[in-house]
Order: structure tokens, then C-alpha cells, then sequence
């Protein structure tokens, strides 16, 4: 059995060097977007979902933990925010905090049921736990069930920014992205994102050496759902709602497929799936159910020739870590 | 009392589903080591099947009972040929994502053409109407759906644990390399393995499609469920999927009658349980 990921670099000075570049570049980029006349809510939501799959990122690529249910945490602090904002009437970043929380807690519940077992087990009972979820918020009350919570108070962000000027609200979404990408970027090169890896490409051996793998999987797992889940409170106040359509399973789908476009296992390959996936949905709009389509022979294409996905080949390419 | 008794035959009747997709799971697992994710496409692409030779070609049930696992089937052996066998040696996480992909296509493709709405299939002539036991009323066809599967899932065991073609089949999952040795064509093998787990699939389509509408996402949430009923059963054996399958559809059923609300996550509650009691699962070896 081969690894899922492209047997990465060594994390050599050079390879530091090219990321902070590239992470440099990426950070101007997306500073000037409101400074052109790209539509601002599009990049807002892609940035949600780039911080989303990049959480998603730190389990598969790094921990070798394919979750089929991370939609679950974005739906979760998607409603916790929500609700905690409308009816209980917080502040913004009380709203975020409880959101993030509530994913949080999610994410050590679900964690310590999950990683019981591994591969596509491990795939099939996060999808369950999700799909359990989902009939919960489906029936709960404070979820408005099908209509989902809508029309959510943006309200002023530590009392100074005020979140309803898309502009204000494009860069506290862009500091929220960054600040999540650093811890992410931070994990993966600290020594325990290095154990990470090696139970990623030998379980046993880990084991064997005296790791807790357990601990450490769990502990990756709750890191990658609170990320996902401060993701999750971001966009609401991007979107303004919470519904349904972010805990069903589809969403869990369109999370690993940003993944895999951009390259599994890569520092930056989620962003740019993340990119490449909101835009493609965006402009084919208009072919209404062949998006499905669509995106099932990008999947199809990308397991078949493409198993680096973007980032990953040209990072390849190139012979560097990206 | 009577409301009770109706649970319990639709907890069956679930329960059949619940077996024929595991088992085919299990089959395709066996020997691909690929949790085919297309699965409830597939399913659902048989009851179409059915709902076709009727209305086109004027075929009743009874034919395409046989034709549209076969025809199912044939089409799952060349996704194999085309796409699934290039995945061979690879980590199993990547069959996970193509045939996600490749369910994403079938659903999209019929949703696009028939939406998402359900198209009725009568019940066969023979099949209708119903019987008085005395404790309940029983619909032919329910009772039909339940003693065939159980059959065809008995049947399947038959073929797989006691003929020589079975043997043969355990052996080339155990260690293909030596079976090829042996002058046995282990890749054809493996596209007629898909093509039999399709074909469970595709059967289990045909049998709902009377009681269930035809729909294009209909195997879409199933399938869900169904993962849930191999964590919990494991995918050791074949018995263990048959037994498991039949025993949550039973359950599932009970729990729609004693408290209604948890009748959607009932399964996936006790798939919980059984993971904190019992990780490998009821009849699973170690992962």
C-alpha cells in the first residue's frame, strides 16, 4: 500500500524560504482584492472555505485521516454562532468564539469515537456521525429545520469594525484566513506535526517507538475540527444564515474534492481547490445539476492522472515544497 | 398491536436492503479492497433499470428482475475494467474518492433528466393484494421482498463460503499472486466479483422500486445508513452482513414504533455504542 501523499520534501531551509514567499505572495494577493473589482463576497466565502479545507488538509495530508464528515463542524458553528448572535444577541466575537467552541466540542466527541478505527472505516463513521448530525439539526428546534437560521445581525466586531461594510468585513474574514493558515503551517512544522507524519507512513513503526498514536491522532483531529469550525462562524457572517446544506454530506464531498484538486498533503493546495471549486460553482451556476457532474469527473479525473492536484504537481515540478 | 407488526415488516423489508448492499460491499471489499461509495448509485440505477424496461420496452418485473442486475452489472464490470483496476496497489482511500465521484456523475446525470422527484412502478399483478394472518394484514409484495432476499442472500453465501468457485475467490483475496500461479485468471476474477456485488445492488433496486418510488437520489442517504450497518457488523464475513443487515433493519423498525423521532438515527446511535464497546465491530476481524 502506497502512501496518499507524494513523498514530501524534507523541510530544508530552502523549503521555508520558498513557503514564507509563497505565503508572502498569497497574503498581497489578497489584500488588494478590495482594491479591484472582484466581487468581494465571493472571495470572502472562498477564503471560509479555504481555511475549511485547509483544516480538512492537516488530517489527510498530514495525520492520513480521511474524514468524509468535516461539513459536520461547519454546520455546527455555523448554527452556534448563528443562534448565539440572533436570539441571544452576543457581540461578534463572542459569536465566533461560542461557534468555534461548540465545533470544538464536537470535534473531541466525534474524535474519541472515530479514530477507534482507520482508512475508509475511519471514513465511513465520521460520514455516519455527520449524517447523525444532520438528522439532528433536521429535527432540533432552534435550527428552524429546513428554512435554517436566516437574516443573522452582522453587528460591530470588538465594537470598533463594523462587519455590515463589505470592505471591514473582507479583511476580518482575511485576518481570521491567515491567522488560521499560521496555526495550521505552525502545526505542520512543529515536532508534533512531524509525528504526525510519521504515523501517516507507518502506524506500527510510531507505535513501535514509544508514540501514543492515539493521542496524537485525536489530538489532530480536534485541532482540524476547531479550525473547521472557526471557519464555519466566519461565514456566518459572510452568508448571513445557517441551513442545512452546510452539514449534509455533499458538503463533506465538495470539502475533499477541494483538497484534492489543490494537492492533498500540500501547504497551499487547499487554498487554491478552495478557489478553483467556489469560482467553478459560481460561473456554472447556470448549468444547474450538471455541476454534480462536473465536479464528479473532476473527482474521477483527479483520483485517475492527477493525484497531486495543482499545488502538488507543480510543486513536483519544480522539486520544491509547496 | 397491528401498527407494531407493520413496523416490524418495514424494519424487514429495510432489512433486506440493509443485506443485499452490504453484502455486496462486502464482496467488493473482499476483493478489491474498495469501499465502492457508487454503491447507492448503482442501486439506484437497477430500480431505473426496471422503471425503463417497463415503460419502454413494455418488460414487466419478473424479466427485469433478472435483466437489470445483469445489464447493472455489465456496466459496473467496465467502470472496473476502465477505472478501478488502475487504483490496484494503491492506498484504499483513493477507491473511496473515485467511486464518490463516479456516484456524483450517475446521480447528477439522472437528476438533470428525471429531477428529483419520484416515479411510480406498480407492483406485478401476481404480487398484489394481501393477506389476512389473523395478527396483521401482510402485502404479498412485502412478504415476496423478504423471503427473495433472504434467498438470494443465502445464495450468495452458498456460492462464496461452500462451492469451489468460492474457494477460489477467498483464496485470491487471501494472496493473489500465488492463485495466478495456479493458472487462474485473477483479474477477470476480480471484474466478475464487481460485477456480482453490482448486481446485489442492482437486484435491491429492482425489489424497492414498487415499494419505494424510483428516484434519482433514492440510493444517495441509504448508502449512508448502510455504512453504518458494516462498521457495526464489520465486514469479517458474509453472514456476519447478512444477519447485521436484517437485524438493524428490525431494529430501526421497532424504534419507529416505540419512539418515532430517533427512527432516523437509530442506526447510526448504535453504530456509536458499538464503536466505544467493541471497535472492530459485532463480527469484525481487527482492522
Amino acid at each position: 500500500m502506497s502512501a496518499l501523499t507524494d513523498d514530501t520534501l524534507p523541510v530544508t531551509p530552502r523549503a521555508m524560504r520558498d513557503e514564507m514567499l509563497m505565503f508572502a505572495a498569497m497574503a498581497v494577493l489578497l489584500g488588494v482584492v478590495p482594491l479591484t473589482g472582484i466581487y468581494p463576497f465571493f472571495v470572502m466565502q472562498a477564503l471560509c472555505f479555504a481555511l475549511l479545507a485547509c483544516a480538512f488538509n492537516l488530517l489527510i495530508g498530514y495525520g492520513g485521516l480521511l474524514s468524509f464528515g468535516h461539513a459536520m463542524f461547519l454546520g455546527t458553528a455555523g448554527y452556534c454562532s448563528a443562534h448565539a448572535l440572533k436570539v441571544w444577541g452576543v457581540t461578534p466575537e463572542l459569536g465566533i468564539v461560542i461557534g468555534t467552541a461548540g465545533a470544538a466540542a464536537l470535534s473531541v466527541v466525534t474524535g474519541f469515537i472515530s479514530i477507534r478505527r482507520q482508512g475508509i472505516y475511519f471514513a465511513m463513521i465520521t460520514l455516519a456521525l455527520s449524517q447523525l448530525l444532520y438528522f439532528i439539526y433536521l429535527q432540533a428546534p432552534f435550527t428552524h429545520g429546513e428554512d435554517g437560521i436566516q437574516g443573522i445581525p452582522q453587528g460591530y466586531l470588538f465594537g470598533i469594525f463594523n462587519l455590515s461594510k463589505p470592505t471591514v468585513l473582507y479583511y476580518v474574514v482575511l485576518a481570521g484566513f491567515l491567522g488560521g493558515f499560521l496555526l495550521i503551517y505552525r502545526t505542520i512544522n512543529s515536532p508534533f506535526g512531524e509525528v504526525l507524519k510519521a504515523i501517516r507512513e507507518n502506524e506500527p513503526r510510531a507505535i513501535s517507538l514509544g508514540y501514543k498514536t492515539d493521542q496524537y491522532k485525536l489530538l489532530a483531529f480536534i485541532l482540524s475540527g476547531t479550525i473547521a469550525g472557526f471557519a464555519g462562524s466566519l461565514k456566518v457572517f459572510v452568508a448571513q444564515n445557517a441551513s442545512l446544506t452546510d452539514v449534509h454530506w455533499t458538503m463533506s464531498g465538495e470539502i475533499v474534492l477541494m483538497t484534492l484538486v489543490g494537492g492533498l498533503g500540500t501547504v497551499f493546495g487547499p487554498v487554491v481547490g478552495a478557489f478553483v471549486i467556489i469560482a467553478m460553482q459560481q460561473y456554472l451556476a447556470g448549468f444547474g445539476q450538471w455541476v454534480t457532474v462536473i465536479q464528479g469527473v473532476i473527482f474521477v479525473a483527479c483520483v485517475l492522472t492527477f493525484r497531486r492536484g495543482i499545488i502538488g504537481e507543480i510543486a513536483h515540478y519544480f522539486r520544491r515544497s509547496l | 398491536m397491528q401498527a407494531l407488526y407493520a413496523q416490524l415488516l418495514v424494519g424487514l423489508i429495510n432489512g433486506s436492503f440493509y443485506a443485499l448492499l452490504s453484502l455486496g460491499l462486502a464482496v467488493i471489499f473482499g476483493m478489491l479492497n474498495i469501499i465502492n461509495f457508487a454503491h447507492g448509485a448503482l442501486y439506484m440505477m437497477g430500480a431505473f433499470c426496471a422503471y425503463f424496461l417497463l415503460n419502454i420496452a413494455g418488460i414487466g418485473y419478473w424479466p427485469a428482475l433478472i435483466i437489470a442486475p445483469i445489464a447493472v452489472g455489465i456496466f459496473g464490470m467496465i467502470l472496473e475494467r476502465t477505472m478501478l483496476q488502475w487504483l490496484a496497489g494503491l492506498d484504499h482511500l483513493y477507491g473511496l474518492l473515485l467511486t464518490f465521484g463516479l456516484a456524483l456523475i450517475i446521480q447528477g446525470i439522472f437528476q438533470n433528466y428525471f429531477g428529483s422527484s419520484g416515479l411510480p412502478y406498480a407492483i406485478p399483478s401476481e404480487l398484489q393484494g394481501g393477506m389476512n394472518l389473523g395478527f396483521m394484514f401482510l402485502p404479498i409484495y412485502r412478504g415476496w421482498v423478504v423471503v427473495f432476499s433472504l434467498v438470494v442472500c443465502l445464495a450468495t453465501w452458498f456460492l462464496i463460503e461452500k462451492t469451489r468457485l468460492g474457494a477460489n475467490l477467498r483464496a485470491a483475496t487471501e494472496n493473489p499472486t500465488l492463485v495466478r500461479a495456479f493458472g487462474i485468471n485473477v483479474p477477470r476474477m476480480i471484474t466478475l466479483t464487481y460485477g456480482l456485488g453490482v448486481g446485489l445492488a442492482a437486484l435491491a433496486g429492482v425489489l424497492s422500486a414498487p415499494i419505494n418510488q424510483v428516484r434519482p437520489l433514492m440510493g444517495a442517504d441509504l448508502i449512508i445508513v448502510v455504512f453504518a450497518v458494516v462498521v457495526i457488523g464489520g465486514m469479517g464475513s458474509i453472514m456476519g452482513s447478512i444477519i447485521t443487515g436484517f437485524a438493524l433493519g428490525v431494529i430501526e423498525g421497532l424504534t419507529k414504533y416505540f419512539y418515532p423521532e430517533a427512527s432516523n438515527t437509530v442506526v447510526f446511535v448504535l453504530m456509536v455504542l458499538v464503536l466505544l464497546l467493541k471497535p472492530a465491530g459485532l463480527t469484525g476481524r481487527a482492522a
